[in-house]
């Protein structure tokens, strides 16, 4: 059997924050996948800056998605830096709830072989260091 | 302005480069010890003395590679150099390679500067590039990337090439032969590190798979090493001592469409599954007077084999999308006399398989090709495309060709 893909090691993982970020892990932690939406002109926008790029309107809404994604490409990374025998599918989502905006991240729990471009996929909440949670993406059942 | 030839109004005069060593190895030579060979080996090749040097024109803001500095400061402090008028930067990393030679050109037209230098050097002794990501800080916006374990350039441009494959059925077969077709070149260039290591299908479709679809082969090397370009007026060129090489298109730039490119992954499709050259080709081609038709050898980036197939598309040797194909019918291939519709690309083996100096070798292939003097010479070639890296903007390019006069 294929070893299944993971996300890395949650100590390994840092993140740091600003304050035009801070909202999208602030959520994240209540294990809601939230994205940035132009207050003016309602355009998407990931990661997160703090001019919407179509009308420079520094409005935003914060709005909390369904969780759904669908794979728009992927890798299948063998090994990482200390970790020679890890596999990891990062994913590039699509968020069919916020068009235009993509997440990079991880699809985990999966034989790499059954990933495909297209394939639906459900948000899940990783832990990693400092107490913070990451979105991965599992298969959607 | 550009003219009905093109710029044509400066030149590249002198190149210079050190040894090439694998990762690691030039160690304990530093990494200004090996600027100032290469910046001393550009002036000795062009009959200048380095105190003629007054400008320096740059790339990867300044980087030397991506993890230390070059300064100009301590470049005149350790050569001589008496004065500088002009000292600038191009800014992100490598896409700016071959636009560095257009500020360069920026700084003579305007009448900043008169001799400028372009160089990088890099070593990687204390961190390899192949997975930089993994010991970079977090900050706010690679928090959005990082955590995924792309860990290196090559895994982000792993999920371009499976959307191009997606998109039009591009082949790892493809990939393979430009592998091949640049390790093919290299057999007889002197200072590659493959030279005399030839690469079999076989071992490319045996090797360890890195981020797939991309294996160990599609990955550049990771080298140390330097190499300096002098560029100076079109009438002080034809002063010096080698042919001059004029400057016929050059430029940097690029659309928000690709923007940080694979350090964001939200381009549309039509970019996603590209090398964001496109804008700086059409720039090109309107300052030259030319088309791809026109390019006589083709000196492409190739950090990562899949990128070439997509600046072949980007570049309009071949539609979008059919870039699997052309490069699957030998149209990459050396040859001293390509048929019409061929362009050999990477002459000198490329990243992949002679060195990796971000850029620089593929400046100074396209300057030998020009004066007729290189080792994979192209017969008669009049024009030779160089670029700079798909990579964050800006991307750039350069075509280069033979002074008329």
């Amino acid at each position: 059997m294929t070893a299944l893909a993971t996300a890395l090691p949650g100590e390994k993982v840092h993140i740091t924050t600003s304050p035009t970020t801070e909202p999208f892990w602030a959520a994240a932690k209540e294990r809601r996948l939230v994205a940035p939406r132009c207050g003016r002109c309602g355009h998407f926008r990931l990661p997160p800056t703090p001019y919407c790029p179509d009308c420079q309107s520094r409005e935003v809404d914060w709005v909390t998605l369904s969780g759904r994604g669908e794979v728009y490409s992927f890798a299948v990374v063998h090994g990482f830096p200390g970790l020679p025998d890890l596999t990891l599918v990062p994913v590039v989502v699509d968020l069919p709830d916020a068009p235009g905006a993509r997440l990079v991240s991880n699809v985990v729990d999966i034989d790499p072989a059954e990933v495909t471009i297209g394939m639906a996929l459900t948000v899940d909440f990783h832990p990693i260091a400092d107490g913070w949670l990451l979105p991965v993406f599992r298969r959607a059942r | 302005m550009a003219g009905p030839n093109g710029l044509r109004d400066v030149a590249i005069v002198g190149v210079g480069a050190t040894d090439y060593y694998k990762r690691g190895e030039s160690w304990p030579r530093t990494t200004t010890e090996m600027a100032c060979e290469a910046i001393l080996a550009a002036c000795a090749d062009a009959g200048l003395s380095v105190k003629d040097i007054d400008g320096f024109a740059y790339y990867s803001g300044a980087g030397a590679g991506y993890g230390e500095k070059m300064d100009t400061a301590d470049f005149m402090e350790t050569l001589g150099i008496d004065e500088v008028t002009f000292t600038a930067s191009l800014t992100s990393g490598g896409g700016g390679a071959a636009g560095s030679i257009g500020l360069a050109r920026a700084a003579i037209v305007s009448g900043d500067a008169t001799v400028v230098v372009t160089v990088m050097a890099l070593q990687q002794a204390k961190h390899r590039l192949g997975t930089v990501f993994a010991q970079a800080k977090p900050d706010p916006i690679n928090s959005f990337l990082q955590p995924s374990g792309l860990a290196g350039p090559g895994h982000l441009m792993s999920v371009l090439a499976r959307r191009h494959m997606h998109l039009y059925g591009t082949t790892r077969d493809a990939f393979c032969e430009i592998a091949l077709a640049e390790r093919e070149n290299a057999q007889n260039r002197p200072k590659a590190r493959f030279r005399g290591v030839p690469l079999t299908r076989e071992d490319y479709f045996n090797a360890r798979m890195i981020a797939e679809p991309l294996c160990l082969y599609d990955f550049c090397q990771e080298t140390d090493g330097a190499v300096a370009v002098l560029t100076t007026s079109i009438e002080r060129a034809r002063d010096l001592r080698q042919k001059p090489v004029p400057v016929v298109a050059v430029a940097h730039g690029g659309r928000r469409e690709w923007g940080r490119a694979f350090a964001w992954m939200g381009m549309p499709d039509e970019y996603f599954a590209s090398a964001g050259n496109r804008p700086i080709a059409r720039r090109l081609y309107q300052q030259a007077g030319l088309g791809p038709a026109d390019i006589d050898v083709a000196l492409l980036y190739d950090h990562f084999s899949p990128m070439v197939l997509m600046q072949l598309e980007d570049y309009g040797f071949c539609e979008r999308g059919e870039g699997n194909d052309f490069v699957l019918a030998g149209n990459i291939r050396y040859s001293p006399d390509p048929k019409p519709g061929q362009v050999p690309v990477n002459t000198h083996g490329g990243q992949l398989s002679e060195a990796y100096i971000i850029g620089m070798t593929h400046i100074m292939e396209g300057v030998e090709q020009m004066r007729g003097t290189a080792i994979n010479q192209v017969n008669g070639a009049e024009h030779a495309l160089v670029t700079g890296g798909p990579a964050s903007l800006p991307v750039s390019g350069l075509i280069l060709g033979r002074d008329e006069r």
